[in-house]
């Protein structure tokens, strides 16, 4: 009898498993065609990040991201004020593409082979290095070898740190360095204010933005280790799509959008940004 | 929806088995923040629950107002102002390795926030007490504190153990959010994990089950011991 009831509970769980799946099962059609017909577009982007993509107190967005995704969409025929913003974390960026959450991801999205493997990507539009973050009047730390045996703040849930300490990185080189534990990048900073970390390092554009911010406390050092392809992530085989936004992205680049938007997003920061087209990567 | 994708994200557990060393450190450093806290919630709960049934008055307030203000506070407010507070930004501990002082002080915020639930378990186990007892404590001359340590309280943590087995279960699932005040544990390995392996239901269920063979005998050792303890009237 008992039994019997665990074997319904789990027959249960396993029918709802099965039209979870198959509701998320629709909307086959490319994406272009889609922004076409409907003049709409989802974009996941970031929310948490200055600079990049950060939503305001009064519930607008602004950043890097948020130009070129207007610019991309504008190029694909849809109007900024028809453009849906989700935020998309790290983490569930490949479901929000995979389920068709999201029509694409403009959100500091790396392209690499794990990700190629579940989602399709268009670009990069830009390439960003991970970069070094110290206090304003530090000049202790001027190049990676520098970070030996500071602390670093450690961003769970964020690869950055692992660059330096198992050595994924330009140079192939490991640190030793103290590792600080933290939620969030925008709690590294606290902590860098407060001394209980010496060094902030992801990549370069976002410390760029949070030194945008508090330039009198913070300067980002310029000592690039790796380089990350930023790419439009849409959903895999969508071949036609990536065409068009790559399209986007070369006029983006011609007409001097590109490096407008740069400079209003990073100009303050005294940051020497890329400002000329990156080679694409093969649609497929 | 493909085969291939609903495999990856319902049933997968390859990457719990692939990164299974950090897994263990990151449990190991759970159990390790569970433990001390717990001796520290516990020594300092008793000492509350004494000061609350105290003749003087100003302890009892001051245990009645460090229970209240505790209790009714969210946790991870009381360990963002461990962390950001007092670490970051007034500086306390901001020299010491941050293995060190993060440890400390989510096994201070965890501890202070936890013997408010201590002392109010154990308050509840000294009203199961007779009052007799504390009378006849009384008439035989025992002071306050005597008739406390020798007659009154070990008959209420016997009453209790069931209950504070809960409190420390509560507790140990509470660990979970010690990466606001800087200390990585198994919650802070999954959220890295994530980063690799996408945000998996195997992962979800695998640390859910990480946390359920802590805390699971937990609860059996309690109930056995509540029952072996219990005082007979």
């Amino acid at each position: 009898m008992r039994k019997g009831r665990y074997g319904a509970a789990l027959a249960a769980l396993a029918a709802v498993a099965v039209l979870l799946t198959a509701c998320s099962t629709k909307k086959d059609s490319s994406v272009v065609e889609r922004a076409k017909e409907n003049n709409k577009l989802t974009i996941g982007v970031k929310f948490d990040q200055p600079g990049i993509g950060l939503k305001k107190p009064d519930g607008s967005v602004e950043g890097f991201d948020i130009d070129v995704a207007t610019y991309i969409a504008k190029q694909l025929g849809v109007d900024a004020k028809n453009i849906a913003w989700k935020e998309t974390r790290s983490v569930n960026r490949e479901s929000f593409l995979q389920n068709g959450n999201v029509d694409l991801a403009v959100a500091s999205y790396t392209i690499n082979p794990n990700r190629k493997k579940k989602v399709g990507f268009a670009g990069p539009y830009y390439i960003a290095h991970q970069d070094i973050m110290v206090r304003s009047n530090d000049n202790s730390i001027q190049s990676f070898a520098d970070l030996k045996g500071k602390r670093l703040c450690q961003v769970a849930g964020s690869n950055s740190w692992e660059n330096i300490t198992r050595g994924t990185n330009k140079l192939n080189q490991k640190q030793d360095v103290v590792l600080f534990p933290a939620n969030s990048y925008d709690e590294c900073m606290t902590k860098l204010r407060g001394k209980s970390v010496d060094v902030v390092s992801t990549d370069d554009v976002i410390l760029a933005g949070f030194a945008a911010r508090d330039p009198q406390n913070f300067k980002v050092v310029g000592a690039p280790f790796t380089d990350e392809k930023y790419g439009v992530g849409m959903k895999k085989g969508d071949k036609k799509s990536c065409e068009a936004v790559n399209m986007a992205i070369k006029k983006m680049y011609e007409d001097g959008s590109a490096q407008r938007f740069l400079e209003k997003n990073f100009g303050a920061a005294k940051f020497k940004y890329a400002d000329t087209l990156p080679a694409f990567e093969p649609c497929s | 929806m493909d085969w291939n994708n609903f495999y990856d994200k319902l049933l997968n557990f390859g990457p719990f088995l692939e990164h299974s060393n950090e897994i263990w450190s990151g449990f190991l450093a759970t159990i390790r923040l569970s433990a001390m806290a717990a001796v520290l919630a516990l020594v300092l709960g008793t000492l509350l629950a004494a000061m609350r049934v105290s003749p003087v008055s100003v302890m009892r307030a001051t245990a009645t107002m460090y229970v209240n203000t505790l209790r009714n506070t969210p946790l991870t407010l009381i360990l963002l102002f461990c962390g950001l507070g007092l670490r970051d930004t007034l500086g306390f501990m901001a020299q010491a390795a941050p293995t060190v002082s993060g440890y400390w002080l989510a096994v201070a915020g965890l501890s202070a926030y936890t013997a408010a639930f201590v002392c109010e378990t154990l308050r509840s186990g000294i009203n199961t007490v007779p009052i007799g007892q504390a009378e006849a404590a009384r008439s035989v001359g025992l002071p306050f504190s005597q008739s406390l340590r020798l007659v009154i309280l070990p008959q209420a943590f016997r009453a209790v153990i069931a209950p504070l087995g809960s409190v420390l279960i509560a507790m140990i699932k509470n660990t979970s959010v010690a990466l606001v005040a800087g200390y990585f544990e198994a919650t802070a390995t999954m959220k890295q994990l994530f980063d690799d392996v996408g945000a998996t239901v195997p992962l979800f269920f695998g640390f859910a089950i990480g946390y359920m063979i802590l805390t699971l005998p937990t609860g059996l050792l309690f109930g056995w011991l509540a029952k072996r303890m219990a005082v007979t009237r």
